[in-house]
Protein backbone atom coordinates (compact mmCIF):
# COMPACT_ATOMS: atom_id res chain seq x y z
CA UNK A 1 0.00 0.00 0.00
CA UNK A 2 2.66 2.51 0.99
CA UNK A 3 4.13 3.22 -2.43
CA UNK A 4 5.37 6.78 -3.14
CA UNK A 5 2.37 7.20 -5.41
CA UNK A 6 -0.12 6.28 -2.70
CA UNK A 7 1.67 8.52 -0.27
CA UNK A 8 1.28 11.41 -2.69
CA UNK A 9 -2.41 10.54 -3.06
CA UNK A 10 -2.76 10.57 0.70
CA UNK A 11 -1.32 14.08 0.91
CA UNK A 12 -3.51 15.15 -1.97
CA UNK A 13 -6.61 13.89 -0.18
CA UNK A 14 -5.72 15.81 2.98
CA UNK A 15 -5.11 18.95 0.91
CA UNK A 16 -8.44 18.44 -0.85
CA UNK A 17 -10.38 18.10 2.42
CA UNK A 18 -8.74 21.26 3.79
CA UNK A 19 -9.52 23.07 0.57
CA UNK A 20 -13.19 21.99 0.62
CA UNK A 21 -13.44 23.05 4.26
CA UNK A 22 -11.91 26.42 3.48
CA UNK A 23 -14.15 26.87 0.43
CA UNK A 24 -17.33 25.88 2.25
CA UNK A 25 -16.66 28.25 5.15
CA UNK A 26 -16.05 31.12 2.71
CA UNK A 27 -18.96 30.40 0.38
CA UNK A 28 -21.53 29.89 3.13
CA UNK A 29 -20.01 32.68 5.23
CA UNK A 30 -19.91 30.61 8.40
CA UNK A 31 -19.16 32.89 11.35
CA UNK A 32 -15.68 32.52 12.84
CA UNK A 33 -17.03 31.61 16.31
CA UNK A 34 -18.94 28.60 14.88
CA UNK A 35 -16.44 27.03 12.52
CA UNK A 36 -13.19 28.73 11.57
CA UNK A 37 -11.63 28.03 8.18
CA UNK A 38 -8.34 26.11 8.15
CA UNK A 39 -6.52 29.29 7.24
CA UNK A 40 -7.75 31.02 10.44
CA UNK A 41 -6.74 27.97 12.46
CA UNK A 42 -3.24 28.10 11.03
CA UNK A 43 -3.04 31.81 11.71
CA UNK A 44 -4.05 31.18 15.32
CA UNK A 45 -1.54 28.35 15.50
CA UNK A 46 1.23 30.58 14.25
CA UNK A 47 0.31 33.47 16.54
CA UNK A 48 0.20 31.20 19.55
CA UNK A 49 3.71 30.04 18.93
CA UNK A 50 5.10 33.39 17.79
CA UNK A 51 3.92 35.06 20.99
CA UNK A 52 5.46 32.27 23.07
CA UNK A 53 2.05 31.68 24.66
CA UNK A 54 1.74 28.03 23.65
CA UNK A 55 5.22 26.92 24.60
CA UNK A 56 4.76 27.59 28.31
CA UNK A 57 1.38 25.89 28.39
CA UNK A 58 2.69 22.90 26.45
CA UNK A 59 5.39 22.32 29.04
CA UNK A 60 2.91 22.61 31.88
CA UNK A 61 0.53 20.05 30.38
CA UNK A 62 3.23 17.66 29.18
CA UNK A 63 4.95 17.88 32.56
CA UNK A 64 1.71 17.08 34.43
CA UNK A 65 0.99 14.22 32.04
CA UNK A 66 4.42 12.62 32.34
CA UNK A 67 4.60 13.01 36.12
CA UNK A 68 1.11 11.55 36.49
CA UNK A 69 1.97 8.75 34.09
CA UNK A 70 5.15 7.79 35.94
CA UNK A 71 3.63 7.95 39.42
CA UNK A 72 0.33 6.32 38.42
CA UNK A 73 1.86 3.46 36.46
CA UNK A 74 4.63 2.82 39.01
CA UNK A 75 2.02 2.47 41.73
CA UNK A 76 -0.20 0.39 39.44
CA UNK A 77 2.66 -1.95 38.64
CA UNK A 78 3.52 -2.48 42.30
CA UNK A 79 -0.08 -2.97 43.40
CA UNK A 80 -0.88 -5.17 40.38
CA UNK A 81 2.12 -7.35 41.13
CA UNK A 82 1.20 -7.70 44.78
CA UNK A 83 -2.39 -8.63 43.88
CA UNK A 84 -1.30 -11.07 41.17
CA UNK A 85 1.08 -12.87 43.52
CA UNK A 86 -1.05 -12.98 46.64
CA UNK A 87 -4.43 -14.69 46.61
CA UNK A 88 -5.52 -13.35 50.03
CA UNK A 89 -4.66 -9.78 49.05
CA UNK A 90 -6.53 -10.21 45.80
CA UNK A 91 -9.55 -11.50 47.66
CA UNK A 92 -9.70 -8.55 50.02
CA UNK A 93 -8.72 -5.80 47.58
CA UNK A 94 -10.85 -6.96 44.68
CA UNK A 95 -14.10 -5.22 45.69
CA UNK A 96 -12.26 -1.89 45.79
CA UNK A 97 -10.64 -2.55 42.44
CA UNK A 98 -13.95 -3.41 40.80
CA UNK A 99 -15.70 -0.38 42.27
CA UNK A 100 -13.01 2.05 41.18
CA UNK A 101 -12.74 0.44 37.80
CA UNK A 102 -16.42 0.91 37.07
CA UNK A 103 -16.25 4.55 38.14
CA UNK A 104 -15.48 7.11 35.40
CA UNK A 105 -12.26 8.45 36.92
CA UNK A 106 -12.56 11.88 35.28
CA UNK A 107 -15.68 12.46 37.38
CA UNK A 108 -13.36 12.66 40.39
CA UNK A 109 -11.57 15.69 38.97
CA UNK A 110 -13.63 18.34 40.84
CA UNK A 111 -12.99 16.57 44.14
CA UNK A 112 -9.31 16.29 43.41
CA UNK A 113 -9.11 20.02 42.72
CA UNK A 114 -10.72 20.62 46.12
CA UNK A 115 -8.23 18.29 47.81
CA UNK A 116 -5.05 19.21 45.99
CA UNK A 117 -5.61 22.81 44.89
CA UNK A 118 -5.37 24.62 41.60
CA UNK A 119 -1.68 23.96 41.02
CA UNK A 120 0.42 21.15 39.63
CA UNK A 121 -0.40 18.57 42.32
CA UNK A 122 -4.08 18.16 41.45
CA UNK A 123 -3.27 17.67 37.73
CA UNK A 124 -0.61 15.09 38.46
CA UNK A 125 -2.91 13.21 40.84
CA UNK A 126 -5.76 13.22 38.33
CA UNK A 127 -3.52 12.11 35.46
CA UNK A 128 -2.00 9.40 37.64
CA UNK A 129 -5.40 8.19 38.81
CA UNK A 130 -6.71 7.84 35.27
CA UNK A 131 -3.47 6.14 34.11
CA UNK A 132 -3.46 3.79 37.08
CA UNK A 133 -6.19 1.29 36.26
CA UNK A 134 -5.37 0.17 32.73
CA UNK A 135 -1.86 -0.72 33.83
CA UNK A 136 -2.85 -2.37 37.08
CA UNK A 137 -5.39 -4.64 35.43
CA UNK A 138 -3.00 -5.53 32.62
CA UNK A 139 -0.22 -6.25 35.10
CA UNK A 140 -2.45 -8.66 37.01
CA UNK A 141 -3.66 -10.41 33.85
CA UNK A 142 -0.14 -10.52 32.41
CA UNK A 143 1.51 -11.98 35.48
CA UNK A 144 -1.18 -14.63 35.67
CA UNK A 145 -0.92 -15.55 31.99
CA UNK A 146 2.18 -17.77 32.17
CA UNK A 147 1.36 -21.15 30.63
CA UNK A 148 1.13 -24.11 32.95
CA UNK A 149 3.88 -25.96 31.07
CA UNK A 150 6.28 -23.07 31.55
CA UNK A 151 5.48 -22.87 35.25
CA UNK A 152 5.96 -26.63 35.51
CA UNK A 153 9.30 -26.35 33.74
CA UNK A 154 10.48 -23.74 36.26
CA UNK A 155 9.16 -25.80 39.15
CA UNK A 156 10.85 -28.94 37.84
CA UNK A 157 14.15 -27.04 38.00
CA UNK A 158 13.47 -26.35 41.68
CA UNK A 159 13.11 -22.63 40.98
CA UNK A 160 12.05 -20.43 43.89
CA UNK A 161 8.95 -18.24 43.67
CA UNK A 162 11.17 -15.22 43.24
CA UNK A 163 12.96 -16.88 40.33
CA UNK A 164 9.66 -17.88 38.72
CA UNK A 165 8.60 -14.24 39.00
CA UNK A 166 11.75 -12.69 37.50
CA UNK A 167 12.58 -15.33 34.92
CA UNK A 168 9.09 -16.28 33.76
CA UNK A 169 6.12 -14.28 34.98
CA UNK A 170 7.52 -10.79 34.51
CA UNK A 171 8.97 -11.19 31.00
CA UNK A 172 5.86 -13.13 30.06
CA UNK A 173 3.68 -10.25 31.26
CA UNK A 174 5.58 -7.63 29.25
CA UNK A 175 3.24 -7.58 26.23
CA UNK A 176 0.31 -6.94 28.56
CA UNK A 177 2.23 -4.36 30.54
CA UNK A 178 3.21 -2.42 27.43
CA UNK A 179 -0.35 -2.55 26.12
CA UNK A 180 -1.37 -1.08 29.47
CA UNK A 181 1.35 1.59 29.30
CA UNK A 182 0.20 2.71 25.87
CA UNK A 183 -3.32 3.32 27.13
CA UNK A 184 -2.06 4.77 30.40
CA UNK A 185 -0.02 7.40 28.53
CA UNK A 186 -3.02 8.68 26.57
CA UNK A 187 -5.24 8.42 29.63
CA UNK A 188 -2.75 10.50 31.61
CA UNK A 189 -3.02 13.26 29.02
CA UNK A 190 -6.82 13.11 29.23
CA UNK A 191 -6.62 13.22 33.03
CA UNK A 192 -4.36 16.25 33.01
CA UNK A 193 -6.57 18.15 30.52
CA UNK A 194 -9.78 17.38 32.41
CA UNK A 195 -8.25 18.55 35.68
CA UNK A 196 -7.17 21.75 33.92
CA UNK A 197 -10.73 22.26 32.68
CA UNK A 198 -12.03 22.06 36.22
CA UNK A 199 -9.58 24.54 37.67
CA UNK A 200 -6.08 25.61 36.74
CA UNK A 201 -3.82 28.59 36.29
CA UNK A 202 -1.96 27.30 33.25
CA UNK A 203 -1.84 24.42 30.76
CA UNK A 204 -3.46 23.69 27.42
CA UNK A 205 -6.75 22.61 29.01
CA UNK A 206 -6.96 25.93 30.84
CA UNK A 207 -6.10 27.66 27.56
CA UNK A 208 -9.01 25.96 25.77
CA UNK A 209 -11.32 27.03 28.60
CA UNK A 210 -10.24 30.68 28.45
CA UNK A 211 -10.45 30.71 24.62
CA UNK A 212 -13.97 29.38 24.95
CA UNK A 213 -14.92 32.33 27.13
CA UNK A 214 -13.55 34.78 24.56
CA UNK A 215 -15.13 32.89 21.63
CA UNK A 216 -11.71 32.31 20.12
CA UNK A 217 -12.80 29.15 18.27
CA UNK A 218 -9.88 29.26 15.83
CA UNK A 219 -7.56 29.31 18.82
CA UNK A 220 -9.33 26.30 20.32
CA UNK A 221 -8.92 24.41 17.07
CA UNK A 222 -5.23 25.20 17.06
CA UNK A 223 -4.83 23.90 20.64
CA UNK A 224 -6.76 20.75 19.74
CA UNK A 225 -4.38 20.22 16.86
CA UNK A 226 -1.51 20.68 19.25
CA UNK A 227 -3.00 18.18 21.73
CA UNK A 228 -3.38 15.45 19.15
CA UNK A 229 0.22 16.07 18.11
CA UNK A 230 1.34 15.75 21.75
CA UNK A 231 -0.72 12.58 22.08
CA UNK A 232 0.99 11.14 19.01
CA UNK A 233 4.45 11.93 20.35
CA UNK A 234 3.71 10.47 23.79
CA UNK A 235 2.29 7.33 22.20
CA UNK A 236 5.30 7.09 19.94
CA UNK A 237 7.62 7.17 22.96
CA UNK A 238 5.88 4.17 24.52
CA UNK A 239 5.64 2.16 21.29
CA UNK A 240 9.29 2.68 20.43
CA UNK A 241 10.41 1.53 23.89
CA UNK A 242 8.05 -1.41 23.49
CA UNK A 243 9.55 -2.27 20.13
CA UNK A 244 12.96 -2.57 21.77
CA UNK A 245 11.85 -4.52 24.82
CA UNK A 246 9.35 -6.77 23.08
CA UNK A 247 11.41 -7.69 20.03
CA UNK A 248 10.44 -11.30 20.72
CA UNK A 249 6.71 -10.69 20.75
CA UNK A 250 6.08 -11.47 17.10
CA UNK A 251 2.33 -11.18 17.44
CA UNK A 252 1.53 -7.57 18.16
CA UNK A 253 -2.10 -8.53 17.64
CA UNK A 254 -1.91 -10.32 20.95
CA UNK A 255 -1.13 -7.17 22.90
CA UNK A 256 -3.56 -5.11 20.90
CA UNK A 257 -6.29 -7.44 22.07
CA UNK A 258 -5.21 -6.94 25.65
CA UNK A 259 -5.23 -3.22 25.00
CA UNK A 260 -8.75 -3.20 23.61
CA UNK A 261 -10.09 -4.96 26.66
CA UNK A 262 -8.88 -2.11 28.80
CA UNK A 263 -10.24 0.85 26.88
CA UNK A 264 -13.12 1.94 29.03
CA UNK B 1 10.26 -58.76 44.21
CA UNK B 2 9.48 -60.02 40.77
CA UNK B 3 12.03 -58.73 38.29
CA UNK B 4 11.30 -60.23 34.90
CA UNK B 5 14.29 -58.67 33.18
CA UNK B 6 16.71 -60.30 35.60
CA UNK B 7 18.84 -62.87 33.90
CA UNK B 8 18.05 -61.64 30.43
CA UNK B 9 21.30 -61.02 28.59
CA UNK B 10 22.05 -57.32 28.50
CA UNK B 11 23.21 -56.38 25.09
CA UNK B 12 26.96 -56.56 24.89
CA UNK B 13 27.38 -53.59 22.59
CA UNK B 14 26.10 -51.17 25.21
CA UNK B 15 28.59 -50.21 27.85
CA UNK B 16 26.17 -50.28 30.72
CA UNK B 17 27.34 -49.38 34.14
CA UNK B 18 26.82 -52.29 36.49
CA UNK B 19 23.13 -52.65 37.12
CA UNK B 20 22.95 -50.25 40.05
CA UNK B 21 19.44 -49.27 41.02
CA UNK B 22 18.84 -45.54 40.54
CA UNK B 23 15.10 -45.36 40.98
CA UNK B 24 12.95 -47.48 43.20
CA UNK B 25 9.20 -47.01 43.04
CA UNK B 26 7.41 -48.61 45.96
CA UNK B 27 3.64 -49.15 46.10
CA UNK B 28 3.06 -45.81 44.45
CA UNK B 29 -0.57 -44.68 44.15
CA UNK B 30 -2.20 -41.45 43.15
CA UNK B 31 -5.82 -40.51 43.67
CA UNK B 32 -7.28 -37.24 42.41
CA UNK B 33 -10.17 -35.68 44.25
CA UNK B 34 -10.12 -37.65 47.48
CA UNK B 35 -12.86 -38.35 50.05
CA UNK B 36 -13.20 -41.89 48.82
CA UNK B 37 -14.87 -40.92 45.53
CA UNK B 38 -11.72 -39.59 43.88
CA UNK B 39 -10.36 -40.92 40.63
CA UNK B 40 -7.49 -43.35 41.01
CA UNK B 41 -4.87 -42.46 38.41
CA UNK B 42 -2.14 -44.79 39.62
CA UNK B 43 -2.53 -47.90 41.67
CA UNK B 44 0.26 -49.70 43.46
CA UNK B 45 3.09 -49.08 41.01
CA UNK B 46 6.17 -51.06 41.96
CA UNK B 47 9.34 -51.07 39.89
CA UNK B 48 13.01 -50.27 39.81
CA UNK B 49 15.07 -48.55 37.14
CA UNK B 50 18.76 -49.21 36.72
CA UNK B 51 21.41 -46.56 36.34
CA UNK B 52 21.93 -45.74 32.67
CA UNK B 53 18.83 -47.58 31.58
CA UNK B 54 16.42 -46.39 28.89
CA UNK B 55 12.92 -47.26 30.05
CA UNK B 56 10.02 -46.70 27.66
CA UNK B 57 6.53 -46.48 29.06
CA UNK B 58 3.59 -47.05 26.71
CA UNK B 59 -0.05 -46.94 27.51
CA UNK B 60 -3.35 -45.57 26.26
CA UNK B 61 -4.47 -42.04 27.10
CA UNK B 62 -5.59 -41.75 30.67
CA UNK B 63 -3.52 -44.64 31.99
CA UNK B 64 -1.71 -42.31 34.35
CA UNK B 65 1.67 -42.32 32.66
CA UNK B 66 1.93 -38.55 32.71
CA UNK B 67 0.89 -38.59 36.35
CA UNK B 68 3.70 -41.04 37.07
CA UNK B 69 6.15 -38.76 35.31
CA UNK B 70 4.94 -35.71 37.23
CA UNK B 71 5.40 -37.58 40.49
CA UNK B 72 8.92 -38.62 39.46
CA UNK B 73 9.65 -34.98 38.53
CA UNK B 74 8.49 -33.91 41.97
CA UNK B 75 5.76 -31.74 40.49
CA UNK B 76 3.01 -33.65 42.23
CA UNK B 77 2.92 -35.62 45.48
CA UNK B 78 1.97 -39.29 45.54
CA UNK B 79 -1.10 -40.27 47.54
CA UNK B 80 0.54 -43.40 48.82
CA UNK B 81 3.90 -45.12 48.55
CA UNK B 82 6.95 -43.32 47.28
CA UNK B 83 9.67 -43.11 44.66
CA UNK B 84 13.33 -43.06 45.63
CA UNK B 85 15.98 -41.47 43.45
CA UNK B 86 19.47 -42.53 44.48
CA UNK B 87 18.06 -43.66 47.79
CA UNK B 88 16.28 -40.44 48.76
CA UNK B 89 12.54 -40.01 48.35
CA UNK B 90 11.33 -37.61 45.67
CA UNK B 91 9.34 -35.12 47.70
CA UNK B 92 9.52 -32.07 45.50
CA UNK B 93 11.36 -30.75 42.47
CA UNK B 94 15.02 -31.80 42.49
CA UNK B 95 18.03 -30.39 40.77
CA UNK B 96 19.28 -33.77 39.58
CA UNK B 97 16.31 -34.33 37.25
CA UNK B 98 15.83 -33.01 33.73
CA UNK B 99 12.39 -32.92 32.13
CA UNK B 100 11.39 -32.72 28.46
CA UNK B 101 7.73 -31.97 27.92
CA UNK B 102 5.49 -32.70 24.95
CA UNK B 103 5.85 -29.13 23.69
CA UNK B 104 9.30 -27.52 23.69
CA UNK B 105 8.27 -24.91 26.31
CA UNK B 106 10.93 -22.42 25.23
CA UNK B 107 10.91 -18.82 26.47
CA UNK B 108 10.55 -16.54 23.43
CA UNK B 109 12.49 -13.73 25.11
CA UNK B 110 15.55 -15.93 25.52
CA UNK B 111 17.85 -16.91 22.68
CA UNK B 112 18.59 -20.58 22.02
CA UNK B 113 21.65 -20.32 24.27
CA UNK B 114 19.65 -18.40 26.87
CA UNK B 115 16.97 -21.08 26.92
CA UNK B 116 19.53 -23.82 27.24
CA UNK B 117 21.17 -21.98 30.15
CA UNK B 118 17.87 -21.52 32.02
CA UNK B 119 18.55 -24.41 34.45
CA UNK B 120 22.06 -23.03 35.03
CA UNK B 121 20.58 -19.61 35.82
CA UNK B 122 17.97 -21.07 38.14
CA UNK B 123 20.53 -23.21 39.95
CA UNK B 124 23.17 -20.45 39.89
CA UNK B 125 25.81 -22.55 38.18
CA UNK B 126 28.89 -20.83 36.79
CA UNK B 127 27.86 -19.30 33.50
CA UNK B 128 31.21 -19.70 31.77
CA UNK B 129 31.58 -23.45 32.20
CA UNK B 130 27.90 -23.90 31.51
CA UNK B 131 28.13 -21.89 28.28
CA UNK B 132 30.93 -24.14 27.13
CA UNK B 133 28.88 -27.19 28.00
CA UNK B 134 25.86 -25.67 26.24
CA UNK B 135 27.87 -25.15 23.08
CA UNK B 136 29.12 -28.74 23.17
CA UNK B 137 25.61 -30.11 23.67
CA UNK B 138 24.17 -27.87 20.94
CA UNK B 139 26.85 -29.20 18.61
CA UNK B 140 25.86 -32.72 19.64
CA UNK B 141 22.30 -32.15 18.44
CA UNK B 142 23.45 -30.33 15.31
CA UNK B 143 22.49 -26.83 16.40
CA UNK B 144 25.91 -25.17 16.21
CA UNK B 145 25.54 -21.68 14.79
CA UNK B 146 22.01 -21.30 16.17
CA UNK B 147 23.06 -20.16 19.66
CA UNK B 148 21.96 -16.56 19.17
CA UNK B 149 18.76 -17.36 17.27
CA UNK B 150 15.36 -17.12 18.90
CA UNK B 151 12.90 -19.99 19.34
CA UNK B 152 10.40 -18.66 16.79
CA UNK B 153 13.10 -18.82 14.13
CA UNK B 154 13.45 -22.60 14.54
CA UNK B 155 11.42 -25.53 13.23
CA UNK B 156 9.48 -27.78 15.59
CA UNK B 157 12.16 -30.46 15.57
CA UNK B 158 14.91 -27.94 16.26
CA UNK B 159 12.92 -26.46 19.13
CA UNK B 160 12.53 -29.88 20.70
CA UNK B 161 16.28 -30.44 20.37
CA UNK B 162 16.86 -27.20 22.25
CA UNK B 163 14.49 -28.48 24.94
CA UNK B 164 16.50 -31.72 25.10
CA UNK B 165 19.78 -29.84 25.50
CA UNK B 166 18.18 -27.68 28.19
CA UNK B 167 17.18 -30.82 30.08
CA UNK B 168 20.76 -32.13 29.92
CA UNK B 169 22.66 -28.91 30.69
CA UNK B 170 22.80 -29.31 34.47
CA UNK B 171 23.91 -32.91 34.05
CA UNK B 172 20.93 -34.50 35.79
CA UNK B 173 21.01 -38.09 37.00
CA UNK B 174 17.63 -38.76 35.47
CA UNK B 175 16.00 -37.56 32.27
CA UNK B 176 12.20 -37.65 32.16
CA UNK B 177 10.57 -37.34 28.76
CA UNK B 178 6.81 -36.98 28.35
CA UNK B 179 5.89 -37.80 24.75
CA UNK B 180 8.56 -35.38 23.57
CA UNK B 181 8.17 -36.12 19.87
CA UNK B 182 4.40 -36.53 19.82
CA UNK B 183 3.85 -33.21 18.04
CA UNK B 184 6.41 -33.82 15.31
CA UNK B 185 5.80 -35.23 11.85
CA UNK B 186 6.70 -38.89 11.27
CA UNK B 187 9.98 -38.25 9.49
CA UNK B 188 11.30 -35.71 11.97
CA UNK B 189 10.20 -38.03 14.71
CA UNK B 190 12.29 -40.93 13.41
CA UNK B 191 15.30 -38.64 13.04
CA UNK B 192 14.83 -37.46 16.59
CA UNK B 193 14.64 -41.06 17.80
CA UNK B 194 17.99 -41.83 16.19
CA UNK B 195 19.50 -38.68 17.66
CA UNK B 196 18.09 -39.31 21.10
CA UNK B 197 19.60 -42.79 21.06
CA UNK B 198 22.98 -41.37 20.07
CA UNK B 199 22.84 -38.72 22.80
CA UNK B 200 21.76 -41.32 25.31
CA UNK B 201 24.66 -43.61 24.40
CA UNK B 202 27.09 -40.69 24.70
CA UNK B 203 25.70 -39.20 27.88
CA UNK B 204 24.66 -42.48 29.58
CA UNK B 205 21.76 -40.87 31.36
CA UNK B 206 18.96 -42.83 32.87
CA UNK B 207 15.91 -42.04 30.74
CA UNK B 208 12.23 -42.57 31.45
CA UNK B 209 10.49 -42.05 28.12
CA UNK B 210 6.73 -41.88 27.82
CA UNK B 211 5.16 -42.45 24.43
CA UNK B 212 2.01 -43.44 22.59
CA UNK B 213 3.98 -45.19 19.90
CA UNK B 214 4.82 -48.85 20.33
CA UNK B 215 7.55 -48.79 17.69
CA UNK B 216 9.17 -45.72 19.23
CA UNK B 217 9.10 -47.46 22.61
CA UNK B 218 10.79 -50.57 21.20
CA UNK B 219 13.28 -48.65 19.07
CA UNK B 220 14.55 -46.62 22.03
CA UNK B 221 13.97 -48.75 25.08
CA UNK B 222 16.10 -51.24 26.97
CA UNK B 223 12.82 -52.19 28.51
CA UNK B 224 9.26 -51.30 27.64
CA UNK B 225 6.74 -50.94 30.41
CA UNK B 226 3.11 -51.32 29.38
CA UNK B 227 0.57 -49.52 31.54
CA UNK B 228 -3.10 -50.36 31.75
CA UNK B 229 -5.75 -47.73 32.38
CA UNK B 230 -8.24 -47.02 35.14
CA UNK B 231 -6.57 -47.42 37.48
CA UNK B 232 -3.09 -47.04 36.03
CA UNK B 233 -1.14 -50.18 36.72
CA UNK B 234 1.94 -51.84 35.33
CA UNK B 235 0.86 -54.44 32.82
CA UNK B 236 3.81 -56.21 31.27
CA UNK B 237 7.50 -55.42 31.19
CA UNK B 238 9.42 -56.34 28.06
CA UNK B 239 13.18 -56.44 27.76
CA UNK B 240 14.23 -55.38 24.28
CA UNK B 241 17.24 -57.38 23.15
CA UNK B 242 18.22 -55.54 20.00
CA UNK B 243 21.82 -54.55 19.37
CA UNK B 244 22.85 -50.90 19.83
CA UNK B 245 23.20 -48.53 18.20
CA UNK B 246 19.94 -49.33 16.52
CA UNK B 247 19.39 -47.88 13.07
CA UNK B 248 16.04 -47.17 11.46
CA UNK B 249 16.54 -50.38 9.46
CA UNK B 250 16.03 -52.36 12.63
CA UNK B 251 12.36 -51.42 12.42
CA UNK B 252 11.92 -53.62 9.39
CA UNK B 253 13.42 -56.72 11.03
CA UNK B 254 11.37 -59.66 12.28
CA UNK B 255 12.73 -59.40 15.80
CA UNK B 256 11.53 -55.78 16.01
CA UNK B 257 8.14 -56.79 14.62
CA UNK B 258 7.79 -59.49 17.23
CA UNK B 259 8.39 -57.00 20.07
CA UNK B 260 5.91 -54.56 18.61
CA UNK B 261 3.27 -57.26 18.21
CA UNK B 262 3.75 -58.61 21.72
CA UNK B 263 3.47 -55.14 23.19
CA UNK B 264 0.38 -54.34 21.11
CA UNK B 265 -1.20 -57.54 22.33
CA UNK B 266 -0.42 -56.65 25.90
CA UNK B 267 -1.90 -53.19 25.37
CA UNK B 268 -5.05 -54.61 23.85
CA UNK B 269 -5.44 -57.07 26.68
CA UNK B 270 -5.18 -54.23 29.15
CA UNK B 271 -7.73 -51.92 27.59
CA UNK B 272 -6.34 -51.22 24.20
CA UNK B 273 -4.73 -48.40 22.30
CA UNK B 274 -7.11 -45.76 21.11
Amino acid sequence: MSSPRNFALRLLLIALVLLLWEGAVRVFEVPLFILPAPSSVFVAFYRGFASGLYVDHIWVTVGETLLGFVLGTALAFVLGTVIALSRPLEYFLYPFVVMFQAMPKVALAPLIIVWFGLGLASKVVNAGLVAFFPLMVNTIVGLRSAEEDKVNLMRSLAASRTQIFWMLQLPNAMPYIFAGLEIAMIFALIGAIVAEFVGAQSGLGMLIQSMNFTMDVAGQFSVLLLLSFIGLVLNWIVTSVRGRVLFWDASTKFSDEAAKKEVA
Amino acid sequence: MDEPWKGSALDASVQHAPAREIIAIRHLSKTYGGRGEGVTALSDIDCTIRDGEFLSIVGPSGCGKSTLLKILAGLMPASDGNALLNGTPIEGPRRDIGVVFQSPVLFPWRSVLGNVLLPADVQRLARETMTKRANDLLALVGLSGFEQRYPWELSGGMQQRVALVRALIHDPALLLMDEPFGALDAMTREQMNVELQRIWIESRKTVVFITHSTSEAVFLGDRVMVMTPRPGKIGDLFTVDLPRPRTLDVMTTDAFGVYVRRIRKSLNAGGGLE
